[in-house]
Formats: structure tokens, C-alpha cells, sequence
């Protein structure tokens, strides 16, 4: 179960890499593995304003769709195209060309509510059992 | 994982864990869902050769004249004028002409019968069709001696000549007795992919040994029941609990090719009184957006016209698929409709079936 040590997680296995007040995000490794080979990713429309832990991306499986929480407050700026054509990207390379979408910051204080790579590795300990 | 004690286990439980298959109940049993990633074992099956277990489905054994002993009368397709070693897929419905199981039923000889049904009713179908047979029949529910292992795939008459010569020889839908590891086995050219493939009907305690032979040609991967799902939507087969049900009929579901009209089966009157006729449509989603079992439909105005039965991702067209009773004239072919719920639609257009059309099946 891979996790990126610079990476902040939230409680629904999303991650957010945050520079220079924009939050790039996208999901762990431990969430592509439970859903599965990822055949849709329902983007949001950019210059969509959301609040943290808001749902605001579905991602779907062969066989489900998943809910995605904002792991920031703000305005999304950019999503990743990519996935429109090749939504395998999500399950290949969850960390980097899987990134789903990005967030112009609006409180930083909110990243206090988030864990860091170590706190989410006892989170998925805690789930094993 | 831990293995719910209420759920029945195949002769395979414990080897499905140590593939490393995630178990899920189904019908009342513990059964594979994957091994690996889905879309792995979707194309190994359409390309090459798959093997499932479906131990967990039911088998009645049957003896007597088909008219005489009341068989006849109990399921919608014709059965008199089977040969032996042939089979046919058809029904038993209840006295409103919904379906009470879809089935196969299978003439071994000539008053000798195999009738195979879905695992979730086995204990229903059992009482139903002992209630309606008379003295002259002699019923066995085999279901719990009786495994069964589907090899399904291009591959799939290549690999199992190899291991049981002959079976080459079966047509669609025929089969015979062949011996394998020793054991008198029932194998029919039968399947619920869409694909070449064989339904092996094997002793309870052999089905480990065989399922091991097999496996032991590389060409061959175990595959679960999330594929089959996959695999029989694409081929716009019905599955129980959800395009067929107690309150639904097989005219409305449109299997009418599988009901004998000029024959009087249980259900047939009340059937052919219902209104409405067949009202089940096929939709291909515009996009990679997948209809979910549940999902409202509607029509191009917006109106509510029906619910999703069954839905899924098709790996072969590369979009969403599914199926639902909406409704004549909604289900002729280019209709447009949408799923999902009121706030969030996604477009489809009804289309022929099946909806994957490069299948194996009659190689």
C-alpha cells in the first residue's frame, strides 16, 4: 500500500499535495485498489466553487461509482483531462499523471483537518482490524 | 476475509482464497467475485478461455414421460419433442404468468431429465415443481452433489479436448457423458458469456481435481462472478432478481422465443391475458457514464419511464450499457433516453441486441 510521504489525506483516502496556495488532488493507492479498474471519472466544471470535504468528483468502476470529497475549500481551476480518454490513470499512477483535480485555496488553515502521511498510515492500519 | 458461516460453500472456497479472490455472497452462497482486475479477466474471457464456478447453482434430476408425469406442463418451452442429449432454455411461472425461475432443461434419455436453475431459488423451484409433478415422476434435488465448473472462451474447445476428447463433436446447445478424472461427467456446449464454451456437471467431491486439471493449461485463468456479470450484460442475457422476477413475465421480458404457445403450461393464460407485451429496452450511454441497477429512466421530455435492471461498463464498447423495462414505443431502436435521477441525467439511445456482437459463441 503506497503512500506519499509529502502528501496531506483526508478520512475518504483522498490526497492533496498543496504549493503555493494551489491543492493538487486525487485519490491514495489504498482507494484505486478497493474500487477497481476505473472506467469514468465525472469531472466538475472548472471555476466550481467547493467546501472542504464537499463531494464534488464521482469516480466509477466496472461495476460502481464512488463519491470524491474536495479535501480543501476553494475554486477548482484546472481538472485533468487526461482521464476523460484514459481514466485507467487513476489506478496506474494514482500520485502523479492520475491527479484528478486542482484547487485554488481558500482558507489554509483547513489543511489542520487533514492528516499527514504518517497519521494516515495508522488510519489504515486501524482499518485492517 | 473472513467466510460468512450462513453462506454455503463450493467444493472451491478455500481455493478461491488462495488465488486471492475477493469473496462476496450471492444467492445464499460464498462465490468469487475477482481475482485480479476485472477488465483483465473480461478480455481473457473474450479472447482466450476462462474458467468459473458455478457450483453453486441447482440441478434437479428428473424420471418419467414428460406429459404423463406432469413435467410438461410445468415449464414454458416445448420438452416432448426434445432429442436426447439436447437442451433448452426456458421458464416456470406462477399462476399470474410471472417468472418463478428461469431454467435449462437438459433430456438425457427418454423419460430422463436434468432441469438447472439459479442458485437463490433452488429451495423454491424444489417445492414448486414437486407440487405440480404426479406419482409417475421421480424427482432428486442433485443441487449439493452435483458441481459445475464453466470454461468459456475462443480457447475454450481447444482446451478441453486436450483433456476430454470428443467433446469437439457437441453442437450448441447438445451434450453428452464424458468421463474426466475418473467420473462420469455431464458437459454441454451451454454458457452465459456470449462466447465458445462448456458447462461441466461434475460429482461434488471430483470438482476440486478437475477444476485443477484444468487450470494446470496456462492458457486457462479463473475468473468470478463480477465478469460473468459483465460478460452476460453485454450479451443482454437476463439475469434472475432483476429482468425476471415473480411479477414479471416472460413476454414482457421478451423470451418469447422460449415459450411453446401451442402447448398449456402453468402460467400460460394469465401470461398471455397481461397487458402491455414486451416493454424491455437495451441502451448504449453516450459516454463512459454507466447505468447502474436502480437508476431512474427517462425520455427525451424528461418524463419518468422506467428503472434500470441491470448496468455496467461495457470493456468491449468502451461505454456504458444497460437494460430496462421502458416501455413500448420507448424501446425501439434509436430512442433516445437518459439515467440517472432527476438532478443528474446522462444521455443513451436504445439499440439492438446484443449489444456485443463478436462473440465466439457458434464457432
Amino acid at each position: 500500500m503506497e503512500i506519499e510521504e509529502n502528501f496531506l489525506y483526508t478520512k475518504e483516502h483522498e490526497w492533496v499535495s498543496i504549493e503555493d496556495n494551489i491543492a493538487t488532488m486525487g485519490i491514495s493507492d489504498y482507494a484505486q485498489e478497493a474500487l477497481g479498474d476505473v472506467t469514468y471519472v465525472e469531472l466538475p466544471d472548472e471555476e466550481t466553487e467547493v467546501e472542504q470535504f464537499e463531494q464534488f468528483v464521482s469516480v466509477e468502476s466496472v461495476k460502481a461509482a464512488s463519491d470524491i470529497y474536495a479535501p480543501m475549500a476553494g475554486k477548482v481551476i484546472e481538472v485533468n483531462r487526461k482521464l476523460e480518454e484514459n481514466p485507467g490513470l487513476v489506478n496506474k499512477d494514482c500520485y502523479g499523471k492520475g491527479w484528478i483535480a486542482k484547487i485554488d485555496v481558500r482558507d489554509m488553515d483547513e489543511s489542520t483537518n487533514l492528516m499527514s502521511a504518517e497519521e494516515y498510515r495508522s488510519f489504515l492500519e486501524s482499518l485492517e482490524h | 476475509m473472513t467466510v460468512e458461516t450462513s453462506l454455503h460453500n463450493t467444493p472451491l472456497a478455500d481455493v478461491h482464497l488462495s488465488l486471492g479472490a475477493k469473496m462476496v455472497g450471492f444467492g445464499g452462497w460464498n462465490m468469487p467475485l475477482q481475482y485480479e482486475s476485472i477488465l483483465a479477466e473480461w478480455e481473457h474471457n473474450r479472447k482466450t478461455a476462462s474458467l468459473f464456478d458455478c457450483s453453486h447453482m441447482g440441478e434437479f434430476m428428473v424420471k418419467g414421460d414428460p406429459l404423463a408425469c406432469g413435467l410438461d406442463r410445468i415449464v414454458t418451452q416445448p420438452i416432448v419433442d426434445m432429442p436426447v442429449n439436447t437442451c433448452r432454455y426456458g421458464a416456470m411461472l406462477n399462476e399470474e404468468g410471472g417468472v418463478i425461475d428461469d431454467l435449462i432443461v437438459y433430456r438425457r434419455g427418454p423419460q430422463d431429465w436434468m432441469i438447472v436453475v439459479n442458485a437463490a431459488n433452488i429451495e423454491k423451484d424444489a417445492r414448486h415443481i414437486q407440487a405440480h409433478l404426479n406419482s409417475k415422476a421421480h424427482f432428486e434435488d442433485a443441487s449439493f452433489k452435483t458441481a459445475k465448473l464453466d470454461l468459456q472462451g475462443p480457447q475454450s474447445r481447444e482446451v478441453l479436448k486436450a483433456l476430454v476428447p470428443g467433446i469437439e463433436k457437441l453442437s450448441y446447445y447438445t451434450f453428452d457423458q464424458f468421463e474426466i478424472n475418473g467420473a462420469s461427467c455431464l458437459v454441454s456446449r451451454t454458457g452465459y458469456t456470449g462466447e465458445l464454451g462448456y458447462e461441466i456437471y461434475c460429482p461434488w467431491e471430483k470438482c476440486k481435481e478437475i477444476w485443477q486439471n484444468i487450470l494446470d493449461n496456462a492458457t486457462v485463468k479463473p475468473t468470478g462472478l463480477g465478469v460473468r456479470d459483465v460478460l452476460r450484460v453485454e450479451m443482454c442475457y437476463s439475469l434472475y432478481g432483476h429482468e425476471l422476477d415473480e411479477s414479471i413475465s416472460p413476454l414482457e421480458a421478451g423470451l418469447d422465443k422460449f415459450i411453446d404457445d401451442k402447448k398449456d403450461f402453468i402460467g400460460a393464460k394469465a401470461m398471455a391475458a397481461r397487458p402491455g407485451g414486451c416493454g424491455i429496452g437495451y441502451f448504449e450511454s453516450r459516454s463512459r457514464k454507466s447505468p447502474r441497477a436502480g437508476n431512474k429512466i427517462f425520455d427525451a421530455a424528461g418524463k419518468e419511464i422506467g428503472v434500470v435492471t441491470s448496468g455496467t461498463f461495457s470493456p468491449a464498447l468502451q461505454v456504458g450499457i444497460g437494460i430496462g423495462f421502458v416501455g413500448r414505443p420507448n424501446k425501439d431502436v434509436g430512442v433516445e433516453v437518459f439515467f440517472g435521477d432527476e438532478k443528474n441525467k446522462a444521455a443513451a439511445s436504445i439499440t439492438k441486441r446484443p449489444f456485443y456482437k463478436n462473440g465466439s459463441l457458434k464457432s
